[in-house]
């Protein structure tokens, strides 16, 4: 049963309108697993998340979840089967309050341990702030309230797109220290960033994407530097 | 005191443009989509109700519990089957497919009924009055009316600010695709704002059509009184669209007492001279 | 040196065979019965209506369903002028324009404050305070009505007939003249911004189009026309009550419905609008009410799969069109020219 990949996408194409996007990028991911996507901006990270994530729907190539096709599901659908997507930008919902953000999130029932009480551990400073409107939290407290949103999803796969931008190094370093927590759990996590030390610092496997096809991907504590801004730059 | 008992006449029927407003401005709120037919639902409502209390034999108010499943059903269907193909960044779709909507609903109605003016006979509660101080009565019906458009607007706001289908509500109108993120099916939470419209709407016509006569063509003018409370009150609060009900009814009411032919100007007045001097509206929340 | 070409090669079939029709409708009254006459003429006055609700909705992004307000409003123009003020009804007609225009300049700044659908809504809360001002007005005969005096028809023309070539004639220049004008402006530089905040209006306001400054000027332009056209048909119904010189369904959902059907955002959509529309009049009179109910399933029907309209198929399927208004840089080279 755990043999099989969580996800695996097979050489899908993306486009928006008439612009190529992504040009048959393959990716897979195990049970409980990190990878991290790097890339220079434009390279199609986001893209490939909202592809996964039933935003945009993928014109060639397969998804494959817990070994069922997927592509072309629409997102309410994805969610459902137990894939959340942490937005870019972090994407509150402003009239809501912070709780009421955390619950919406779970207004899909899906059972597992991640429950309010659960995200409140994991990020005390949400539950001081619970009744406030979402808008009135810093970035980071909205980075923390964004994934916590996601987890009260309880999904078996968390994507992560680029939840360092615009945050303080150390309230990155802070967000990302709750990740081996989340992994116990039993989540797999696929995180997008720009911050590429932070990447190969939270992840097993790394993926570089450069102008939309996969430059480079191995392991994170294999690959050398030299090789990944070769990859990353396409020089 | 004559003048005591118009204006309170006013502030009575404004608790039913209120109602009318509600309706109106619940899914524009969701969906940011404005229902041109919503005041033809209105009369469809009290044909519908004409039609039961006339077949079954039971009085206006009871109707209601027919009445209100009936359209809240016919509204999710709408939006489901139709409405949902109109939205979208272009405002021309909606508002003609509900502009065409509004055509067929005057004349489909007017093909069924005719134009025969109608009414609800709600029995003896219509003329029964209570007497709120000396030489000062009120009807036991608009009463109990305002009293209801109260608990449908404190109802509303119940649902929008305590349940996890009001936080859909919200979260769809904050975010289309980050509410899809959530797990929400948007077809279904449009479908639901449409289904709790029209069963506001037909709580709105039963009371219209006991109080007043109605024929297939008075759905317009509905509109534009909800329409007007809406923006005479603001933008995303019940409770000014509450207000805004009330001070139109109270200025009809006023121009009423000047001179009968003054009734509707009175209200349009009031409403084009807030739209020149405060077009947010007297307690907007939100901007549109 | 490069300039601009408006036309192309189905454009200038388009101008000739419009052309031709000109010349055909401008002989009518010597080809055509009273019937005919008549039918012609309101078929004109609502290709150039549906022609001005177009600019306003297709070109401007302005939907109004309340132009019946400057419809009444001409009506009662020509009426307060020619039974009032002795004024020659012609005159009159010429006179309702600048007024209706004045009379949109404080519309406007009032509803301009509306958006979207709430704008449309706005537009017909002021036909309905228009409707009920009319109703006040007693020396027009209040809420029932009056009748255009013998003295003022007379005043047209001495014989029936020739009153009715009369009328039909000032139909089809009216009628020319708003089409002419659209042209006009849709070829200047103004259409040209018209054409983008068409087509995109966010991106047209960031390349630095006043759009809301347009936007206004186009509304006081079609209630111009409107005005006139309104004056027009009054005269020839020779009655008039605030209830038809309102009324929502003959000005407002025919209008619509024509346009719809014709194709949005198009100059040709309205005049094939129009063609279709009196088609399935003369063909369905009998339904009465059945028929709007008809009309109204079909601009649905229209809406939801074939949003351009008929020319817009026609258009997009074979690139037609029936005017000169592309734009088309043209280089010294092609066109032999000295540099």
């Amino acid at each position: 049963m755990s043999d099989a990949p969580l996800l695996k996408i097979k050489a899908i194409d993306a486009f928006y309108g008439d612009f190529q996007a992504l040009f048959g990028v393959s990716l897979s991911i195990e049970h409980r697993q990190v990878i991290a996507v790097i890339g220079a901006n434009g390279a199609g990270k986001s893209t490939l998340l909202k592809s996964i994530a039933g935003l945009m729907h993928p014109h060639r190539g397969e998804i494959l979840f817990e070994g069922k096709p997927m592509a072309g599901a629409p997102a309410f659908d994805v969610l459902r089967r137990g894939i959340a997507l942490v937005p870019e930008g972090r994407k509150l919902f402003p009239s809501l309050t912070v709780e009421e953000n955390l619950l919406i999130g779970g207004q899909s029932d899906r059972p597992g341990p991640w429950t309010l009480a659960r995200v409140y551990e994991l990020f005390p400073v949400l539950a001081e702030r619970r009744n406030l409107p979402a808008p009135a939290l810093s970035g980071g407290q909205q980075q923390m309230a964004a994934i916590g949103r996601a987890l009260m999803a309880n999904p078996s796969l968390l994507l992560c797109d680029e939840i360092s931008l615009g945050l303080a190094p150390i309230v990155v370093r802070d967000i990302y220290a709750r990740v081996p927590q989340i992994v116990a759990e039993g989540l797999s996590l696929i995180i997008v960033e720009q911050d590429i030390a932070q990447a190969l610092r939270a992840s097993n496997h790394v993926y570089c994407l450069q102008e939309g096809r996969i430059a480079l991907q191995g392991s994170a504590r294999q690959l050398s530097r030299e090789s990944i801004s070769a990859a990353y730059f396409g020089i | 005191m004559q003048w005591f008992n118009i204006i309170l006449q006013g502030v009575l029927i404004g608790g039913l443009y209120a109602m009318f407003a509600a309706g109106l401005s619940l899914i524009f709120g969701v969906m940011r989509l404005v229902n041109i037919a919503h005041g033809d639902l209105i009369v469809l409502a009290a044909y519908i109700s004409l039609m039961v209390t006339q077949g079954l034999g039971i009085d206006p108010l009871t109707s209601l519990l027919l009445v209100v499943p009936a359209m809240a059903l016919l509204g999710y269907a709408l939006q489901y089957g139709l409405l949902n193909r109109t939205l979208g960044d272009d405002l021309l779709p909606p508002l003609l497919v509900t502009f065409g909507l509004s055509i067929i609903l005057q004349n489909g109605l007017l093909e069924l009924f005719t134009a025969d003016s109608r009414r609800l006979q709600a029995g003896s509660i219509e003329i029964e009055t209570f007497q709120l101080t000396q030489g000062l009565f009120v009807g036991a019906l608009p009463l109990i009316q305002f009293a209801v458009a109260i608990l449908v607007i404190a109802g509303l706001q119940v649902l929008f600010y305590r349940t996890a289908l009001g936080r859909a509500f919200r979260a769809t109108s904050d975010d289309q695709s980050v509410a899809q993120l959530m797990g929400l099916d948007t077809r279904h939470v449009f479908a639901m704002a449409m289904a709790l419209s029209l069963a506001v709407i037909a709580i709105a016509g039963v009371f219209l059509a006991i109080r007043t006569n109605f024929d297939p063509a008075i759905g317009p003018a509905r509109l534009i009184f909800g329409f007007e409370a809406v923006i005479i009150g603001g933008l995303g609060n019940m409770w000014g669209t509450l207000a805004g009900g009330i001070i139109l009814g109270v200025s009809q009411a006023i121009g009423a007492q000047i001179d009968p032919g003054w009734q509707l100007l009175a209200g349009h007045i009031v409403f084009l001279s807030i739209l020149a001097v405060r077009p947010q509206g007297l307690f907007p929340r939100i901007s549109g | 040196m490069t300039r601009v070409e408006h036309s192309t090669r189905s454009s200038r079939i388009g101008v000739v065979v419009i052309g031709a029709a000109l010349i055909v409708l401008a002989l009518a009254p010597f080809w055509g019965d009273r019937q005919t006459l008549r039918l012609l003429a309101e078929m004109l006055t609502f290709v150039a209506l549906a022609s001005l609700w177009n600019l306003l909705a297709g070109y401007a992004g302005l939907v109004s369903v309340g132009q019946q307000a400057f419809v009444g409003l001409g009506g009662y123009l020509l009426f307060a002028l020619a039974m009032l003020l002795d004024v020659h009804p012609v005159a009159a007609i010429l006179i309702a324009g600048p007024i209706g225009a004045l009379v949109a300049i404080p519309v406007a700044a009032l509803i301009f404050r509306l958006r979207g659908a709430y704008f449309a809504i706005g537009t017909w809360v002021i036909a309905e305070v228009f409707r009920l001002l009319a109703s006040q007005i007693s020396a027009l005969g209040g809420g029932s009505g009056i009748s255009l005096p013998a003295s003022v028809v007379i005043a047209m023309a001495p014989t029936r007939q020739a009153r009715e070539f009369e009328m039909y004639w000032l139909a089809l220049a009216l009628t020319v003249v708003v089409l002419g004008a659209i042209v006009a402006l849709l070829r200047s530089r103004h259409g040209l911004a018209l054409t983008a905040i068409r087509d995109n209006e966010l991106t047209a306001q960031s390349n630095g189009i006043d759009v809301w400054r347009i936007k206004f000027i186009v509304y006081v332009l079609t209630a111009f026309g409107t005005a006139m056209i309104g004056a027009l048909i009054f005269l020839q119904k020779l009655r008039i009550s605030p209830d038809t010189a309102f009324s929502v369904n003959d000005w407002t959902a025919f209008v619509i419905f024509i346009t719809v059907i014709g194709g949005i955002g198009k100059i040709e959509g309205p005049i094939i609008g129009t063609i279709i529309f009196f088609l399935l009049r003369q063909t369905l009179a009998d339904l009465g009410s059945l028929y709007l109910l008809l009309m109204g399933a079909v601009a649905i029907v229209v809406m939801l799969w074939a949003p351009r309209g008929l020319w817009g198929i026609i258009s997009e399927r074979l690139g037609w069109q029936a005017l000169p208004l592309q734009r088309r840089l043209v280089t010294g080279e092609e066109t032999g020219g000295k540099r």
